[in-house]
């Protein structure tokens, strides 16, 4: 081993693995939810994210609880339902260093939270967002979500007579600058994207399916998990390249998409069935629509535009985070006080 | 004749730009030394409506509104024959001359001076665009004219509405000299008011809205994120936040900001980002009225139990919903002080002035701070949206109170720490910023039960304890608050009142004085009530307690709070008709109930 090379155990923070885990999670066996945290925690891992950067945000819901599951060091906030987008904000706007990751739920976002989403990504809050998208309410025992598939029928035989919310088209469409949707089963297809979303400067949404073991993954359900195995679209299989390092893996050419981040890092977009550029919203929101009317679940990054300024920069934000200003910083001089106040005379 | 002492009310209709000619209205009579206390009646409409403004001079200089009015400008067709019949007699009258004056408009115990204020704009004021502005600074030269303000002190008071716009004095001074020329000509004065330059009362003192005083409290705390959501009263509060963010806290060179003012989608978005950079360290805000305060209900629960900073100003208005938006109220004091559901309660402070408005918006902050809580500031339309005559606001001489803050290398000195600990005893944790890099920096912020050390606990003890830590965290906060003002001579009979309802007591006091019933005083300043507040009660028979709103709130959260032996001795005194309380509103219902103590049937 060259002398400087870092242990093979740790990663790039000189961390290891186990620093990127949480408590012992007391979701159901098998809940989306939690294949979503083990993925989460080796992306964090391998992104070499320092705990203490990390803000991880959340609503309510069983998979806003999951925040509690992963890296332990880092802060938390479990706030209320559906309106994590404000808390990322706010939390965001004072400190600009903090990496926020926000994990919300499909009826956290998409019923009570649907406005608090639609503006996070009006925007552009710099954050990954994430929806561990089950279909229907977990923690309040199996209702129907907003997400949940026109047809599709729960576990007690109602079925769902409302037209779906497509959260990734919605956000496509609201001007979101990083759209993908990917399934909890996918570790390989996620990681990537994930890496990929925490280097993105901007919202970046990620809609996961994660089917619901005890409440929405019987037959029927549009969101359990043989449905969603059956009738994934896999757009391309990704692979994330930290910045600087070298692509070591010899892509055809002509078959590989590329989208670099500010921070020099990279996502390879590696097409598997059909020719799509993501950087074009029209055609991510006809390859959604008919992929729907196909019944199919498209997965990948649907949407991307590394371009657009994220909320810090567009209200012009100092580097020095505002929570760490001093009243020397922001007060008013004296003499500027003065003037102010001879001006009311 | 009557010199200084008068109420001065233009009825106009709302849009025609009479504000700014109201404004210079009073600005002019304050530069002649005579204290004034401008007031703006108006309606929750953006052009049309009846709009009325009162300027209240006063050689004693009090600051709240008086019933009797003693000169009206009418130029208002629509309210013509509403206004007349409330000038008192002896009084006077400008208005349009085209007004017809028959039936209650017809009286002859007051004098009338008809203008031709149409007719002359038409004749006089080319610009037609123009020609509606500057038509009521037609009624000021006319009023300067009839009271005998020189026309060099409207220039000057044209000036500072104008500030550096040469040519806009110099427009609008033309218009108000139509108007005094006009009465010169024409109007022999037959009115017995008169203004007389007065000394010792104004110099010094400036002109500022509550909400400006507020929004400069919020600059000078170092608050540097503002969410809102645009709601009257309160929206001139962040609009102000905005303005001198803007001047003062902008890098010249590279255009940077140090504050980010966020207009949410709702007053839910608003709270949440508070609580969000809060959470993250900074000082953060957010300004609304009632139906906001509502919609902030939950997002208070869990900034009162997860014990996250924020402050949320609210300047009340007439409520229910959306009730009357431009009218003012004290009613929102009981909801606030409990606002969301379950055990919540909530440190409320109650400005009075604009120096209060000011020093206790600022003090929000270190109070939130330091005790790690929402703190709310419960001002009013009338203090947050009128002219206040006040000392300059005073340079803060501390610096900011960030409260038990650990940081990095308070961690690694530190043995253990728990975020939800009671280290002092004083009910108070310590918490750490996310960003501080210290293994043990982190925990987890969440509503749902938990421990000393953050984690998930649905213990039964564990809750009762973090509950009743709460509790003692308050009785700390109710030493920290702002006392009381007490103004004793060991009478019987008391007022307590709070916020602006102080401006009527003070007035109230004096005539109730001059007719021989002596009163003491206490003003309540803040929630939690101070023991003060509890010994002052006990200290007298009698206490009237005076506020703006129909149920009583603070009488209510009084009774509810006072040992049983002190209850009687309160009795409750309210105006709630959406204008400000003025000193009869409190005399008359005091004399009647004094008289029923005093001579028992
Ligand atoms: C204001 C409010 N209304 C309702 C609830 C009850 N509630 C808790 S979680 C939840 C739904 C969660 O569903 P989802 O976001 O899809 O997450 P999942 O549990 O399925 O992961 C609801 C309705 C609440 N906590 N707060
Ligand atoms: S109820 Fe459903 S969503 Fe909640 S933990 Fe269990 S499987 Fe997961």
């Amino acid at each position: 081993m060259t002398s400087g090379a870092p242990p093979a155990n740790v990663n790039s923070a000189g961390l290891t693995r186990e620093v990127y885990k949480g408590l012992a999670s007391t979701l159901c066996a098998g809940c989306g939810h939690n294949s979503i945290t083990n993925h989460l925690i080796k992306a964090l891992y391998e992104y070499g994210v320092e705990p203490h950067k990390l803000a991880k945000m959340s609503g309510i819901g069983c998979s806003s609880k999951t925040p509690a599951y992963f890296v332990e060091r880092a802060h938390g906030f479990n706030g209320v339902h559906g309106r994590m987008p404000s808390l990322a904000t706010g939390a965001k706007i004072a400190n600009r260093e903090l990496m926020v990751l926000g994990i919300s739920g499909d009826g956290d976002t998409a019923s009570i939270g649907l406005g608090q989403y639609c503006h996070m990504i009006r925007r552009n809050v710099d954050c990954t967002y994430i929806i561990e998208d089950n279909g229907c309410y977990g923690l309040t025992k199996g209702q129907f979500s907003a997400t949940a598939d026109r047809g599709s029928v729960l576990k007690k035989g109602q079925v769902n007579e409302f037209e779906t919310i497509d959260v990734c088209g919605l956000a496509i469409e609201l001007g979101a600058t990083f759209v993908a949707r990917s399934f909890s089963g996918d570790g390989k297809q996620l990681i990537p994207l994930l890496q990929a979303a925490f280097s993105h400067r901007g919202t970046a949404v990620l809609d996961i399916i994660s089917p619901c073991v005890t409440f929405n993954d019987h037959e029927g359900s549009t969101k359990s998990y043989s449905y969603v195995k059956e009738h994934h679209a896999i757009l391309h299989t990704p692979d994330y390249i930290v910045g600087g390092q070298e692509i070591t893996v010899d892509y055809e050419p002509g078959t590989v998409q590329e989208v670099e981040f500010d921070d020099g890092s990279r996502i390879l977009l590696r097409k598997v069935e059909i020719d799509y550029d993501p950087t074009d919203s029209v055609a991510a929101l006809t390859m959604l629509h008919e992929g729907r009317g196909r019944g199919e679940l498209v997965t990948g990054l649907l949407y991307i535009n590394v371009k657009a300024h994220d909320l810090a920069a567009r209200e012009n934000l100092p580097q020095k985070p505002l929570a760490q200003l001093n009243e020397n910083e922001l007060r008013i001089s004296r003499e500027d006080w003065s003037k102010l106040m001879e001006s009311f005379k | 004749m009557q010199i200084n002492d008068l109420t001065i009310r233009a009825a106009t209709v709302n849009g025609s730009g009479s504000q700014s000619a109201n404004l210079v209205l009073a600005n002019a009579i304050f530069r002649l030394g005579i204290p004034v206390a401008p007031k703006n009646v108006f309606p929750s409409n953006i052009e049309g409506l009846p709009t009325w403004f009162d300027v209240r001079v006063s050689p004693q200089g009090y600051q709240c509104r008086s019933r009797e009015i003693d000169i009206l400008v009418a130029l208002n067709p629509v309210t013509w024959h509403a206004d007349v019949p409330d000038v008192k007699p002896g009084g006077a009258i400008i208005y349009e001359e085209s007004y017809a004056v028959t039936g209650v408009t017809q009286r002859n115990d007051v004098v009338y001076y008809p203008v031709p204020f149409a007719k002359m704009a038409k004749e006089q004021i080319p610009d037609a665009a123009l020609r509606k502005y500057l038509t009521n600074m037609i009624y000021v030269g006319a009023l300067a004219e009839l009271l005998g303000i020189g026309e060099e002190t409207i220039e000057a008071a044209l000036r500072a509405q104008f500030k550096r716009k040469l040519s806009a004095v110099d427009t609008n001074m033309n218009a108000v000299r139509l108007g005094m020329n006009y009465v010169r000509e024409n109007l022999p004065k037959t009115d017995p008011y008169k203004l007389e330059p007065m000394t010792g009362l104004t110099e010094g003192l400036i002109l500022m809205e509550g909400n400006t005083a507020a929004a400069l409290g919020c600059v000078m705390a170092g608050c540097t994120v503002a969410a809102w959501y645009p709601i009257t009263p309160s929206s001139s509060l962040c609009e102000s936040f905005i303005q001198y963010c803007d001047r003062y806290r902008v890098d010249a060179t590279t255009g940077e900001r140090k504050a980010a003012v966020l207009q949410a989608e709702d007053e839910l978005a608003a709270i949440g980002m508070v609580f969000g950079a809060t959470w993250a360290g900074a000082r953060a805000m957010t300004s609304t009225s009632g139906p906001g305060l509502s919609l902030m209900a939950e997002f208070a629960g869990l900034g009162y139990y997860a014990e996250l900073p924020g402050v949320i100003f609210d300047i009340q208005r007439a409520g229910p919903s959306t009730g009357l938006p431009t009218r003012t109220m004290q009613g929102d004091v009981a909801f606030a002080y409990t606002l969301s559901h379950g055990d919540t309660k909530h440190i409320v402070l109650l400005p009075a002035t604009a120096i209060e408005a000011y020093e206790f918006a600022a003090q929000a902050f270190d109070l939130s701070d330091r005790f790690q809580t929402p703190v709310f500031v419960l001002s009013d339309l009338d203090l947050g949206m009128n002219l206040w005559m006040t000392e300059p606001l005073a340079y803060p001489e501390r610096g900011f109170d960030r409260g038990k803050v650990l940081s990095a290398a308070d961690l690694e000195a530190a043995q253990s720490w728990g975020r939800y600990r009671d280290v002092d005893s004083d009910g108070i944790p310590y918490r750490t910023l996310p960003g501080t890099n210290h293994p043990n920096a982190g925990f987890f912020t969440r509503g749902s039960g938990h421990n000393e050390t953050a984690h998930y606990s649905e213990d039964p003890n564990v809750y009762r304890n973090n509950l009743d830590r709460l509790n003692r965290k308050f009785e700390t906060a109710r030493g920290a608050v702002p006392k009381p003002v007490v103004e004793e001579s060991g009478k019987p009979t008391a007022l307590i009142a709070y916020g602006t309802s102080h401006h009527a007591v003070v007035e109230a006091r004096d005539r109730l004085h001059a007719a021989g019933v002596e009163t003491d005083y206490l003003r309540v300043r803040a929630l939690p009530f101070t023991p003060e507040v509890f010994e002052f009660i006990e200290r007298h028979e009698r206490v009237y307690v005076v506020e703006q709103n129909r149920d009583g709130q603070l009488y209510g959260l009084l009774r509810a709070e006072l040992p049983a032996r002190s209850i009687e001795r309160l009795k409750s005194i309210r105006h709630y008709n959406g204008v400000p309380i003025d000193a009869s509103a409190i005399i008359d219902p005091l004399m009647q109930l004094e008289q029923t103590e005093l001579v028992p049937a």
